[in-house]
């Protein structure tokens, strides 16, 4: 058994307008920041999981975040595992 | 006499008053069910309400979505059982797959409380068989995340099926971008399943059945389901 160190990053699919990133963006541009085009605010998921290997580890994460952790109607998510 | 069930979450807030409604003001008889329980058999129709199930943790309705509670739902769903989701309610049932789609955040990123129009487009539905198709009726929202959304192929889809129960709508019936309070795609305030029992909606006629509230429509809800259990009773013993 291994400890893995896993990031799941969710973001919403790109034909899904994000209000939220659309108003980071005008915050900026109050700021002062010229050259920002686009804004788009995800989430990033940190888990610790002891597995035997990191094809289970993927497999498992794979399922908690169709089961979980996105909705596959707006959301798409990336995983990332360390050991 | 019916007997309702109001299923109670962590985070639910408009369990009281859906009971109030069913109890006091419909006369018929309710209970409150526990996210824990798994049993519903003796209920005729059950109720989903409005709150901050799990404070909205991940997305609206995800956690409660996977309480024990909504297996059974889905069981009782299935056998053409009635199941209103009002609200966080809707959110909940969307996320469990029992109503198709999306409730995502407001397109002003503000939470609404405010009086809206809506436009029945199916009086066909278990909860709605006692309005006039086009009929407006008047009841409030509270929330911050009801914008419905789904993807153009599959709304066109849900549009066919006439799963489209409630559009937001001017005073006169008239769908226009000011009467949206939330940037819904289609103007879309509640949907039904395919079979027409599961109604998820985001207003709360449970906050507009007595006309010391400012309003008595949300009253038509709860008397379409229950002519439509008296509709079903009678067609059982027919048979």
């Amino acid at each position: 058994m291994k400890e893995y160190r896993v990031k799941v990053e969710v973001r919403l699919k790109p034909v899904v307008l994000d209000p939220q990133g659309k108003s980071v963006l005008s915050a900026l541009a109050n700021l002062g920041f010229e050259g920002v085009r686009d804004a788009r605010v995800g989430k990033l998921i940190e888990l610790r999981i002891r597995d035997g290997s990191a094809e289970s580890v993927r497999d498992r994460v794979d399922e908690m975040c169709r089961k979980l952790l996105s909705n596959p109607v707006i959301e798409d998510f990336i995983v990332d595992i360390e050991e | 006499m019916y007997k309702f069930g109001v299923i109670v979450f962590p985070g639910s807030n408009c369990d009281h008053d859906s009971y109030h409604v069913i109890k006091h003001v419909m006369g018929q008889d309710c209970e409150f069910v526990w996210h824990e329980d798994t049993n519903l058999g003796r209920f005729d129709c059950i109720i989903i309400p409005g709150g901050f199930s799990y404070g909205d943790y991940l997305r609206t309705g995800a956690i409660a979505s996977l309480s024990p509670i909504m297996e059974s739902v889905e069981k009782f769903a299935s056998r053409g059982g009635p199941v209103l989701g009002t609200c966080n309610g809707f959110q909940i049932l969307v996320e469990a797959g029992l109503l198709p789609g999306v409730l995502i955040r407001n397109s002003s990123l503000r939470f609404v409380c405010r009086w809206v129009n809506i436009r029945v487009e199916n009086n066909k539905t278990a909860f709605t068989g006692n309005l006039k198709q086009g009929e407006v009726l008047r009841i409030p929202v509270a929330h911050g995340e009801g914008s419905y959304y789904f993807s153009e192929d599959a709304l066109k889809a849900l549009e066919e099926n006439s799963q489209v129960v409630f559009r937001y709508c001017d005073g006169e019936g008239n769908m226009t971008s000011e009467s949206n309070p939330n940037g819904s795609i289609g103007n879309i305030a509640g949907i039904c399943s395919k079979a027409g029992n599961v109604l998820g909606m985001m207003p709360h006629p449970e906050r507009c059945s007595e006309s010391i509230l400012g309003g008595a429509d949300g009253k038509l809800i709860f008397e379409s389901v229950i002519s439509w259990l008296g509709f079903g009773k009678k067609t059982k013993s027919m048979a």
